[in-house]
Parts: structure tokens; sequence; C-alpha cells
């Protein structure tokens, strides 16, 4: 066991050596989750509108005035006709234009049946759906005070309730989404160039001939990246909470375990990948494009798996990231026990169990 | 010099699919020995090694190292070897006493004895105040010594030299064989590979591989006068004439 301790000591001082990676390695999920969550975020904020009031009546202007007052919504413009609405898209400053046709209140008071029109540019389809979101929700505000003053039996009304992250806040995708990318980098790629390296350097061979068996060489040389992961961890969730305002709504520490049992099936695809390739760029390549890529892609994070053809959704199961990022959601976000991501957990579980058995086997045979 | 072998080959053979990379090949290296394993480069020098260091199983024949048979008990043989590569297998990021610390340290040195170790090899190799140096910053010839050094650390009883001396200069590589003379009066056996004539001049017995087989094995004045030459080079030059096998 103390040979095993020398050898994750002398793993320590490589890392702590190249100050450069660690500086990458400690900052690169704090750029990353203050980048995915403010610039890249897709809330709208203060989008540009118009209103086209045809009516002019108390009910148009009340709720006129609870749009322009959102913070999502910024009125820059009052048009006077219909032909002026194209017009205004034209310019491209206007994202979302909201029409009240002549006699809006009489006929919401006597028909019990008003019309609004909520004209979007959707050459950008997310922030159009999600502009004529907000802007129903507020008219349906506006629709809950009314009743509220008089009692109309009939009414049918929609309410619209966004469950888990009512602000509709990005953050809630992202920190899950960076989380699994992070733990994904730092573990595969970095663990991959660590055991590469070696082999470039020739010190492997060295270390072969020594009585260290091999699979006490693997894993003395991923415990450091664990631990490093372990860091990292801790500074996005961290993040998370204080500065995104997300919430961890469930267990920390299942939250916790999760993310340590992903970070070993990263690990083991970071042995996987040092055992086929002879070079710590040809490593660094395969990782990118085999791990980081998929992993942006089939996660869910970025873009919806539902949303997919039917072949790319069955080859999303195969990538370990996507199953991580539904159990942070569920735990994080939803609040839900071991209960509701068991299945996910058993995904990983099994996947991790297969990963390891390949790669040290391998391992082993590249040594016969 | 009593003769004591410690290592034992009979009839060793290593196949890969239908390429014989080792064909039958049996010597005997005697304790304290400096046992020269010569040959062009694919002449199956690295793959015997490799199946007497316990990294690689043989296809048939017999071994022992140390003992030790190949097979079944190359664990045992691991912790009784030391081994340097060409490469020199120091860390270039790590200074030169934590190189020493870690080598030790996987062989299960105690602290008191890495301690005791590393002021003996400092001294010897007169690296006083350096010793906090990253190996990165030494010359290539401090590197080579230290890197023997380090491979001996444990007192192993046999330590095997993958050409130790590739791309060093003549003066260095006449101090390198000076730590060898060393090590061996001590009664650790040396077996080494290297590609200098001059070198396996300094071996007490060589072999020559040629295409898997061992074409030669005397001490150098022996062979020379066998194949009537003035120098191992011509020797070497004859034999490794005969290789049909492409070197790689």
């Amino acid at each position: 066991m103390n040979q095993f301790l020398v050898f994750v000591k002398k793993e320590c001082l490589h890392i702590w050596r190249d100050r450069r990676t660690l500086f990458i390695l400690i900052w690169m999920p704090v750029v990353q989750i203050i980048l995915y969550g403010f610039a890249l975020t897709n809330e709208v904020k203060n989008a540009n509108i118009a209103i086209l009031d045809q009516s002019k009546d108390q009910a148009t202007l009340a709720i006129s005035n609870e749009i322009a007052a959102s913070r999502y919504f910024h009125l820059i413009k009052t048009l006077y006709s219909f032909k002026d609405i194209a017009a205004t898209f034209r310019e491209g400053k206007t994202r979302l234009v909201i029409a009240f046709p002549v006699n809006f209140q009489n006929d919401l008071l006597h028909t019990n049946h008003a019309q609004i029109q909520i004209i979007a540019d959707a050459s950008d389809p997310n922030t159009a759906n999600m502009l004529t979101n907000y802007a129903s929700a507020i008219i349906n505000d506006y629709q809950q005070s009314l009743l509220k003053n008089e009692q109309l039996p009939y009414t049918i009304k929609t309410e619209v309730r966004m469950f888990y992250n009512p602000e509709l806040k990005g953050a809630y995708n992202f920190v899950p989404g960076v989380m699994a990318l992070v733990l994904m980098i730092v573990c595969a790629m970095m663990t991959s160039i660590a055991i590469v390296r070696e082999k470039e350097m020739g010190t492997m061979e060295v270390i072969l001939v020594s009585p260290l068996k091999p699979f006490r060489i693997i894993i003395a040389k991923t415990i450091p990246y664990l631990l490093v992961s372990v860091l990292n961890i801790a500074c996005i969730l961290l993040l998370g909470v204080y500065v995104l305002d997300v919430p961890i709504a469930g267990s920390l520490w299942l939250l916790i375990a999760e993310s340590i049992l992903f970070t070993i099936t990263s690990l083991s695809l970071g042995i996987l990948i040092s055992n086929s390739v002879r070079t710590q760029q040809a490593a660094m390549f395969t990782s990118m494009m085999s791990l980081f890529l998929p992993t942006l892609l089939f996660s869910g994070f970025l873009f919806p798996v539902e949303n997919m053809p039917y072949a790319l959704q069955v080859i999303s199961n195969i990538v370990p990231a996507k199953w991580y990022y539904i159990i942070v959601k569920e735990v994080m976000i939803k609040g839900l026990g071991f209960g509701a991501v068991w299945k996910e957990t058993s995904v990983l579980l099994l996947m991790t169990f297969l990963l390891l058995a390949i790669s040290i086997k391998q391992f082993k045979i590249r040594l016969s | 010099m009593e003769k004591e072998p410690v290592i034992t080959v009979r009839n060793l053979s290593k196949q890969f699919g239908l390429f014989t990379a080792v064909d039958n090949i049996s010597f005997d290296v005697n304790k304290g020995e400096i046992f020269g394993f010569l040959g062009a480069n694919g002449a199956g020098k690295t793959t015997a090694m490799r199946m007497l260091c316990g990294l690689s199983l043989p296809s048939s024949g017999t071994a022992r190292v140390a003992g030790y048979d190949v097979y079944r008990e190359n664990e045992w043989i691991k912790r009784k070897i030391g081994y340097m590569s060409q490469r020199f297998s120091l860390y270039e990021d790590l200074t030169i006493r934590e190189n020493i610390r870690f080598y030790a340290g996987i062989y299960g040195l105690s602290d008191i004895q890495i301690r005791e170790k590393t002021r003996m090899l400092v001294e010897k190799l007169h690296l006083e105040g350096k010793e906090k140096t990253l190996v990165r910053e030494l010359p290539l010839g401090w590197k080579q010594k230290i890197a023997f050094s380090i491979a001996i650390v444990h007192d192993p009883a046999i330590v095997f030299l993958d050409e130790p001396t590739a791309g060093v200069d003549p003066i260095t590589r006449r101090e390198f064989w000076s730590l060898i003379y060393e090590a061996s009066a001590r009664g650790i056996t040396i077996f080494v590979t290297t590609h200098y004539m001059d070198e396996a001049e300094y071996c007490n017995r060589v072999s020559i591989m040629v295409d898997g087989r061992i074409e030669a094995l005397d001490t150098p004045a022996a062979l020379m006068k066998i194949h009537q030459a003035g120098s191992m080079d011509e020797v070497f030059l004859q034999l490794a004439r005969k290789a049909v096998r492409a070197g790689d």
C-alpha cells in the first residue's frame, strides 16, 4: 500500500508542477459556468416591443402598462396601423408586436370574448417562442385579476405554470450540462494524456518492470484527477447556487455520489483512450472528438434529445453524459430522491463496470 | 569469479502469429557478470529482454531469472531486477530527490532506507546541493548516470540496460561504464544491449543475435580470435551481414 501512495504522491507532483494546466483545470469550470450562465443565456431580457392599440380603452391600457413594466420587455414604439407592423419588423429592432383590435374592452365585457394578436419576429424561433409565452402569461394575469372582481362562472381560463423553473432560467439547464462537460474533460482527457505521457517518455516501461501491479498503476494515476474533479464539482455547485441562483432542491450527498460515479465513468473512458493511442496529441484529439462533442450534442443540455431523429436518439443512449445530465436535473432541480433516478444510475454503473473491465484488460494485453 | 548462473535460458522462443521474433535461444549469465546482448535492430533483442523482465510470456522454452521461473513467478522476478531504458526514464518535471524517492518507493524501500540511499547516491554522483534541481535542467550525461543509479537503488540481483548509452558522447559513455564496473564489483549482474562495439569489448561475455537466433556467444577476445577479426566491430559485421530479416 505504501508503494501505491508513493505513486499517487508522484502523480500529484506532476499536476502541481504543471501550473498552467492546473490553472486551466480549476478555472475552466468557473469560466464555463459564467459564460453559459450569463453570456450564452437563452433567457430574454428587455426585448424591444411595439404596441398597436386601436381601441385605447381601460383594458388595453392596463395590459400595455403591465407588459411595458415587465423586465422582459422594453416598449420602444407605438404603432397606429396594421401596415406599420411589417415595416417595424423590417427595421430589425423590434422582436414582438402586440396588437389590440378596435372595441377590445367592449368585446371583453359584453361577449366575454376578446382577441389580442401577438406577432413575433420568428427569424429566431426560440426567442420568438419565449417572448410570446411571456406576453401570454402577462395577459393571463390580467384576465385573472378581472375575474377576481366579478365572478363570471362560465369563463374558461388557461393557466400556464412553469414547474421547477418558474422563471424559465437558462442556468437550470446549463449548470447540470457544464457539470457533465467539465467532469468529462477533466477526467477523460487529463487521465488519457497523463497515461500516454508516460508511454511517450519511456517511464511506463520502467514502472511496468517494477513490482507494482498494472491495475494499481492505473488506479494510482487516476486518483489525483478524481480529487481535482471533486474540487470542480464543489466549484460548479457553489457558483451555481450563489451566483446563478440555481437551488439544490434534492439531497446534496446523492448529487455528490452520482457525480463521483460519473467521474469514474469518465476516468475509465480516459484509460480506454490511452490504450489505443501513442502520443499525447492523439490522446487530446481523440478525447475531444469522441467525448467532448458527443457530450455537447447528445447529453440534451444544448439540444433536447426528444426532438432528434429516432436514430440519433438511439445513439444518444450510449453517451454516459446523457444519463448523468438526467440524474443531475432530477436530483438538483426537481429535488427527487434516489427512487427517481435508480434506472439512470444503473445504466451509468453498468457502463462504468464494462468500461473499466475492458480498459484494464486491454492494458494487460498490451503488456504480454 | 565463481560460476553461479543467475539467468538460465533454454530453447526460449517467442512467436507473434507466424513471425518468430526469438527463435530457440539458450544461454547462461553468471552472477556479477557483465553480459553484452548484441544484435542489429529487429534481431529480437528487445523481445528476448522483455521476456526475461517478466513483461512478456515466452511461447516455448524455459527461463529462470534470479532463481524464479518466467512463466509462473514473474512477480518475484520483478522484485529482483532493475531496468533502464534507452530514454533514461526519469521524470523531467520532478527533482532529482523526488525521482529517487519515487523509484525507491515503488520497490517498497522504507523511508529510512530511501533517505540513506538518497544521501549515498548524491554523494557518489557529486550532486550535493543539486537535489532540488528539476531533472529537465540537467545535461544528458548526468541524467543517464542518475537513471542508472536509480535502476540499482533497490540492490537488484540483475540490472537490464536497454541501449543505455544511445546518443551520449564518448567521454560520458566511459564514465558511465565505470559506474557499471562498480555495480558489477558489488555483485550485481549486468545485462546490457548496445550498438557501440567498443562497449561490447568492455563486457565479460557477449552474445550476438541474428534473425532471432544467437549466432555467437563468448568473451570478446575469443570471438575476435574465432572470426579472425581485429575488433568486435568486424565480428559483428561478419555475423549481422547474414541477416535476411530487415531491421526496423
